[in-house]
């Protein structure tokens, strides 16, 4: 089991030197697919590997994959393989740089795996300051006009903030340091929670917190992420987007697990019902007016960050799975409506809502996985979403946290108003049909997202026992 | 090494720390300030063999060979590269004058101390006494990222800020190993080396490197 830790921490790098080797070749923009293909397939044996025998470790303690790190890898391969299949330019729209913008990809997918897989805090805190490197000059490299400075705002505070996250981990360090054999792992954390420093472990907890919140686009630390996710092109939109907001919440959820440990749930709690509330206002505040699409879905995102973080405050073995489970869920919607959009974009030139109407009549072929993406992100049933909202919201009201989740549930009906008003009036409305189907292979990869999340809130058989396992991963070091 | 020296050392590098950034809110001159960049990791170098080699560990000795050759050579000398390209050596005209910029700087020191000493605690240690400098530090980097309009100076405030931080670190647990140490600054290293790239490709096509002309991207 160890072996398949290495080829997926080890395949991306390969690949990407492989990339940049043979840069001019337009097949190069196949290897990240292959890459996230691959990380798909091993965090699914991972999975059930732990669940049968137990957590892996390797590299002398530096890595290992417990129930959690295994669901996180689902989570980054299957959202991977939308966006990155999905989002993959036609061969007319390569160029030089194809090689270089592959190579880019790879790394980024390592820099995740290597996040979720790192059980030493500050090999962690590397790999999730990585993710915010490989992905600057994807930013940069946006079809938007202004993607210059979407890179400059995002890497600066994408960097601050991961920075002040760094002072967390060294007061964590710090709390442990008079028990001896801790390190700064999680599970000699989350063992040993009982020895650590509770002063020095609440300001760590609450630094640690605040900074990985910046690179998970909670408010108020989200001004980043209209910007960036909107002028990135469509595939690096869908990974940061549907994964990598959540690779940086499950820093979150580590750190909110040792500190609820040492101190009690009192304080995250607090800091996640603040921080969710307050980017579901934003989200509601700025959705109804909003004029470019490929924003309009980055508040979604913050939206639904907000979700996740009133998920993780209410706390519980209920809301915890759903948060999980609400990862995938909407990082699969979230990586395929991006790569709609941009193939929106393709075909309108425009970033305008008001200006493309009638996508349904136009092209059938984007207008109906925009317009039933958009029902899934909303929380409409069948899809997953709509069993993991309702088990956030259900385990906030059982958990006493009664008005808050009133607010929320007033807030994200705003949302709803807002982002269905907008997403219509692209949709419906007249229009010729426009001549050309793309190819199959263009296709699938938007449908098959759209088919998985419809069937994901069915199949709890498979899913409940990964799931609880990786939620008691979070309380029992297990 | 006697205990005489040992806090000798402790408060001259930690004062070398404070200063270097005192002097960086009030001067103007970017070369300077990048030549007080490189000062002020040179003295965080010290710092780290300071308090390794008076804790026993010879494994410091690696991590400030590290720290000195990433923050006093390699980084400094990025900047003043980026600056070169661009031919901007000095600050463009500030909101609000050096006087308010230097009492800003020094209330934030005062904040740093008044916050920093309960986590002191009564802890004998010279290391632990000297922690509210590096919170100084932290403070006065996000000083120099809000009053600045220089995307360089921006640069130069961002290191400031993770001086402070790896002092806190080194000073309270005696640093992370090794292998992290040399990941997070090889990690600043990049963002640095990234944002300089950036710096260069906005006075192509913008003319001009002032971030609060950054924003044509709002709702």
């Amino acid at each position: 089991m160890a072996t398949l830790i290495w080829v997926i921490l080890g395949l991306p790098p390969l690949l990407a030197v492989v990339s940049i080797a043979f840069r001019r070749r337009y097949w190069t923009i196949a290897l990240p697919i292959l890459a996230a293909a691959t990380l798909l397939g091993v965090g699914i044996a991972l999975v059930s590997g732990v669940l049968a025998s137990g957590p892996v470790t390797t590299a002398s303690g530096w890595l290992r994959v417990d129930s959690l790190s295994a669901w996180m890898l689902v989570v980054v391969g299957a959202v991977a393989v939308v966006a990155l299949w999905g989002g993959a330019p036609s061969a007319s729209a390569a160029s030089t740089t194809t090689g270089s913008f592959a190579a880019l990809l790879n790394l980024f997918l390592a820099a995740m795996t290597l996040a979720v897989v790192a059980d030493n805090v500050g090999l962690m805190w590397v790999a999730i300051e990585l993710t915010t490197i490989t992905t600057a000059f994807l930013v940069a490299s946006g079809e938007g006009r202004y993607s210059l400075e979407a890179a400059w705002k995002y890497v600066v505070l994408g960097a601050v903030g991961v920075a002040i996250a760094f002072l967390g981990v060294a007061l964590l360090s710090a709390a442990g340091l008079s028990i001896e054999g801790v390190g700064v792992s999680w599970v000699g954390l989350m063992t040993h929670a009982g020895a650590l420093d509770p002063g020095l472990t609440k300001i760590a907890g609450a630094l640690a917190v605040l900074g990985f919140a910046t690179k998970a686009g909670l408010a108020p630390m989200h001004s980043w992420l209209p910007d960036a996710h909107s002028q990135a092109p469509a595939p690096v939109s869908g990974l940061m987007s549907g994964v990598l907001l959540s690779v940086a919440f499950y820093a979150i959820l580590r750190i909110q697990a040792v500190t609820d440990a040492v101190v009690g749930p009192g304080l995250m709690q607090t800091m996640l019902l603040t921080a969710g509330l307050l980017s579901l206002a934003v989200t509601a505040g700025l959705v109804i007016t909003q004029r470019d699409y490929k924003r309009l879905l980055a508040y979604s995102s913050i939206e639904h960050m907000g979700l996740l973080a009133l998920g993780a405050a209410a706390g519980g073995s209920l809301a915890i799975a759903a948060v999980l489970l609400h990862m995938l869920g909407h990082g699969l919607l979230k990586s395929m409506l991006f790569v709609t959009s941009g193939r929106i974009l393709t075909f309108t030139g425009t970033h305008h809502i008001s200006e493309v109407h009638g996508l349904l009549r136009r092209r059938p072929d984007l207008g109906q996985p925009f317009l039933l993406g958009t029902a899934g992100l909303l929380g409409f049933p069948p899809f997953v979403t709509f069993f993991t909202e309702v088990g956030i919201i259900v385990a906030g009201f059982t958990r006493g946290l009664g008005w808050q989740f009133a607010v929320a549930l007033v807030l994200l009906l705003v949302v709803f108003g807002g982002i269905t008003r907008n997403v219509l009036a692209m949709t419906l409305g007249p229009g010729d049909p426009v001549p050309g189907r793309p190819k199959w292979w263009r296709r699938v990869p938007l449908w098959l997202p759209l088919a998985a999340s419809a069937v994901l809130g069915f199949a709890a058989w498979p899913l409940s026992a990964p799931l609880l396992a990786a939620v008691a991963a979070l309380g029992g070091a297990r | 090494m006697g205990t005489e020296i040992y806090q000798q050392l402790i408060a001259t590098t930690t004062g070398v720390l404070l200063l270097t950034a005192i002097l960086q809110v009030w001067g103007r001159s970017l070369v300077r300030s990048i030549a007080l960049l490189a000062v002020q990791g040179a003295a965080l170098a010290g710092l780290v063999a300071t308090v390794g080699i008076g804790a026993g560990e010879p494994e410091a000795v690696a991590v400030a060979v590290e720290v000195l050759l990433v923050k006093s050579v390699l980084l400094p000398g990025a900047l003043l590269r980026s600056a070169r390209m661009i031919g901007e050596t000095r600050e463009r005209p500030a909101a609000i004058n050096t006087a308010v910029e230097l009492i800003g700087a020094a209330g934030l020191t005062l904040i740093a101390y008044i916050v920093g000493t309960p986590l002191v605690g009564p802890h004998p240690d010279p290391a632990r006494q000297a922690l509210p400098v590096g919170f100084s530090l932290v403070l006065l980097g996000f000083w120099l990222l809000l009053i600045r309009r220089s995307a360089i100076t921006q640069l130069i405030g961002f290191v400031v800020v993770d001086n402070g931080i790896a002092t806190v670190s080194f000073l309270i647990s005696g640093g992370l190993p090794l292998t992290v140490e040399l990941g997070a600054s090889l990690d600043v290293l990049l963002v640095v080396l990234i944002l300089g790239v950036l710096v260069v490709r906005m006075q192509r096509s913008q003319g001009h490197i002032d971030i609060t002309e950054l924003k044509e991207l709002h709702d």
